[in-house]
């Protein structure tokens, strides 16, 4: 019993929180990674580029609320996502042309590349501010739980109770649901193997035809897609406030480093690997060890939560130090 | 091609007439008033104060951008390491901080840093298949020996009267000693962390200083032992007389009277210019320092280093060496800047260390006012700290102004309220157009 109770309070506050956060860092990472593929830059404004989105995920969702319209125990932001994601890409289109564009036709050095994009990430910010202001905001209506922690201790009969939250099914469904179609699209379709070929070699690419203004383009938007999916998600699980979304931008690029900058499939791996870090470290073990049968005094915390910013930058050093490449060998897709 | 075009342009008058310009806004604020300037001497003498600060920040970027072109994004966790400085050095000490387990947490951060050492050689000496074991080892005995020394020592110094203490204190020395103990403590952590990710691909720096910039800022928030964390450490000592102290004095008092001022203002603005002429010098110092160094040989080679690493490096330089260099140097510098910093404030407060605010915002002074150049990036500093501080105030008319025609309701009163957030759409379109437009800065590298 102690041990079914050890493994439901792991699975708790454990195993589906990271899984959720993984999620939405994998989301955000692979946006990182495929801009560093194609662009080949580190977009600094991507944590504010899913502030923007949310906030205007968050303001459809109010007119859709307003006119009556909601997706009963689901939330109506999953409604609004698609236009948060089309008004949002239009905008990071907007910023290539007048922004990007240029440096790229003159082949400037990457760095100035990530400094236009500091300049961007401010824009951006203070559109965000200027839009929705610096509060915290929750925007999550429908439904709270799949299952409540009163009624899995009454179903089950243990102590320890397990809470899953709408919010985490969601992001489970939507995070395997954008990583097969964004997979299935750059394996399968032509589109996607253009952007594939043009990662590879850039110069091979445009010998072959293919048209590099809409390779680039189609970067923007399934980068811009998947960033406004993260921050919904993130912003549904735990709540919206744009600061919030500049500090997360450390953790979703030791996802992309980890996993090999440039490499899809590194991203996701790379997301879960912080996330699952980053809780498994902050996490007071002492209510599971005492379920296995080890007292402790001590909370059994090997970092408390504040520092939690710290798990992803070791990680993210351990893998400077010892694979700078990352763990799947970075642009070797 | 564009940069030799832009170099033909660029005329030697330029910088005087920023200069102009800047000496114009200041003596604007300082006398008129009205809906954009203040109109007065002590408020225009604070922001330039803070310009003088924030000019110190810009050369310390400007030595790691415009010399190396090395992406420092962690700024702000060097400028928080420079202002722990002081707190440490200057501050009066706490009684009984240091019994209660000064001692221990020292011993503690030694064994720390120890553990990491030994790591590193372990993983250098010894062989392959028995490192991995012994390696993660080191470090697992090494961790829990730190927490168990550190711990305890860290309840007993912030239970020792809690509510006006509670944090280890300083060793009560004039502030001004302090200053290079922030540079000191800023270079060490730079030189950690440029020995990790120099070498490497150049963004790999920008994220890596990203993260330790968060982790500095997080660390002094939250170690309350440290310096309170965020119940803000109050009480640093000043270089300057107090307003009040210069307010009960007589002589004062009687010069004022002559000068026909009132005493308040009178007092306020003398300390601020006795500010102003430290800081003042203390520019004046880096700024002959560096133009020194960089036409020096070492000055040539940094930036042959920067414009081709490797032709640079066929000529046998040492790229990474002279990266970490010059990477130390500038955070040493950027760290003085924050001991100025709370120098000037008399107050450490971490809550409200900003990357916004203290990185990015540096950047975009050093962008400004023409990266690679010296005086470039000092009025880069001063003119867009003016603006910045300004923009807080011309947001809110500006919007006033475009939102008249709008009938008074939710929208209006919503445009109103977020337009002070303009400033940062503002100084994200100026670096922008700068970059765009004319990418060596205001006043150009020669």
């Amino acid at each position: 019993m102690d041990f079914l109770n050890a493994i439901v309070a792991l699975l708790n506050f454990v195993v589906i929180p990271a899984a959720a956060y993984g999620a939405q860092l994998a989301l955000g990472a692979l946006g990182v990674t495929l801009i560093y593929g194609i662009l080949r830059f580190s977009n600094f404004a991507h944590g504010d580029t899913m502030a923007f989105g949310t906030a205007l995920v968050i303001i459809v969702t109010w007119g859709l609320q307003a006119l009556g319209i909601s997706l009963g125990p689901l939330p109506t932001a999953l409604l609004a996502l698609p236009i948060g994601i089309a008004l949002c890409s239009a905008f990071v289109l907007g910023t290539d042309r007048v922004v990007y564009r240029f440096y790229r036709k003159k082949k400037s050095e990457p760095i100035i590349l990530v400094m236009a994009s500091v300049g961007v990430m401010f824009v951006m910010n203070g559109v965000t501010r200027l839009l929705i202001g610096v509060d915290e905001i929750r925007f999550d209506d429908g439904a709270r739980f799949l299952i409540a922690v009163q009624d899995f201790k009454t179903w089950t009969g243990l102590n320890e109770g397990l809470a899953l939250r709408v919010s985490q099914v969601i992001t489970f469904v939507v995070t395997a649901l954008a990583c097969w179609a964004l997979f299935r699209f750059l394996n399968r379709s032509r589109a996607g193997k253009a952007m594939r070929a043009y990662a590879d070699n850039e110069d091979l690419a445009l010998l072959s035809g293919i048209d590099p203004e809409r390779v680039v383009r189609l970067t923007w938007i399934i980068a811009t897609a998947l960033a406004v999916t993260a921050g919904t998600l993130y912003g549904l699980d735990k709540s919206f406030k744009a600061f919030n979304y500049f500090q997360i931008l450390l953790p979703i690029f030791a996802a992309a480093i980890v996993g090999g900058l440039g490499n899809p499939l590194g991203a996701v791996a790379g997301g879960f690997i912080v996330a699952f870090s980053e809780v498994a470290v902050t996490y007071p073990w002492k209510k599971v060890a005492a379920y296995l049968g080890f007292q402790s005094d001590g909370l059994l915390q090997l970092l408390s939560t504040e520092y939690k910013f710290a798990v992803s930058f070791v990680i993210l050093i351990i893998v400077l130090l010892f694979r700078p490449t990352g763990l799947f060998r970075g642009k070797a897709y | 091609m564009s940069n030799t075009r832009q170099a033909e342009a660029s005329s030697r008058w330029r910088a005087p007439v920023i200069f102009l310009i800047i000496v114009a806004l200041f003596v604007l604020e300082g006398t008129t008033r009205n809906a954009l300037f203040s109109g007065s001497w002590n408020s225009a003498l604070a922001i330039l104060n803070m310009g003088l600060i924030s000019a110190v920040m810009a050369l310390g970027v400007n030595m790691q951008w415009g010399y190396a072109g090395l992406f420092n994004a962690g700024v702000v966790g060097f400028l928080a390491l420079g202002a722990l400085g002081p707190v440490l050095v200057s501050t009066p000490p706490v009684q009984g901080a240091w019994a209660a387990g000064g001692m221990r947490v020292i011993v503690a951060l030694v064994v720390g840093l120890g553990t990491l050492a030994l790591a590193t050689q372990v993983w250098k000496r010894v062989a392959a298949p028995i490192s991995f074991f012994v390696m993660p080892l080191v470090l697992l005995v090494g961790f829990v020996l730190y927490r168990y020394l550190f711990d305890p020592a860290v309840m007993a110094i912030e239970a020792n009267n809690a509510a006006s203490a509670g944090n280890i204190g300083g060793l009560g020395l004039p502030v001004l000693l302090a200053w290079p103990v922030g540079a000191a403590l800023a270079a060490a952590a730079a030189w950690g962390i440029g020995k990790v990710a120099l070498g490497l691909r150049s963004d790999y720096l920008a994220i890596a200083t990203l993260g330790i910039g968060e982790i500095i800022v997080a660390v002094l928030r939250n170690e309350e032992w440290l310096a309170r964390g965020v119940k803000n450490m109050s009480g640093i000592p000043r270089p300057v007389p107090y307003e009040l102290d210069l307010q009960s004095d007589p002589d004062f008092v009687a010069k004022a009277a002559h000068w026909g001022v009132d005493i308040a203002t009178a007092s306020g603005i003398w300390v601020k210019l006795m500010y102003a002429g430290l800081f003042g010098l203390v520019l004046l110092a880096l700024i002959l320092l560096a133009e020194l160094a960089l036409k020096s040989p070492w000055g040539r080679m940094m930036r042959a280093i920067r414009d081709n690493e490797t032709a640079a490096s066929a000529m046998g330089k040492n790229i990474k060496g002279r990266h970490l260099q010059i990477f130390v140097i500038g955070s040493a510098v950027i760290g003085l800047a924050g001991a100025m910093m709370v120098t000037l404030d008399g107050l450490l407060s971490p809550g409200s260390f900003n990357p916004l605010r203290y990185t990015f915002l540096v950047w975009v002074m050093v962008i400004v006012g023409g990266s690679g150049n010296n005086w470039g990036s000092v009025l880069g500093a001063v003119l867009i700290w003016f603006l910045w501080i300004k923009a807080e105030v011309w947001g809110p008319e500006l919007m006033s102004l475009l939102t008249a025609p709008l009938p008074d309701g939710a929208l209006r009163t919503h445009l109103l309220e977020s337009a002070p957030h303009m400033r940062f759409v503002a100084m994200g379109l100026v670096l922008l157009l700068v970059l765009r437009f004319a990418p060596r800065g205001l006043v150009p590298e020669k």
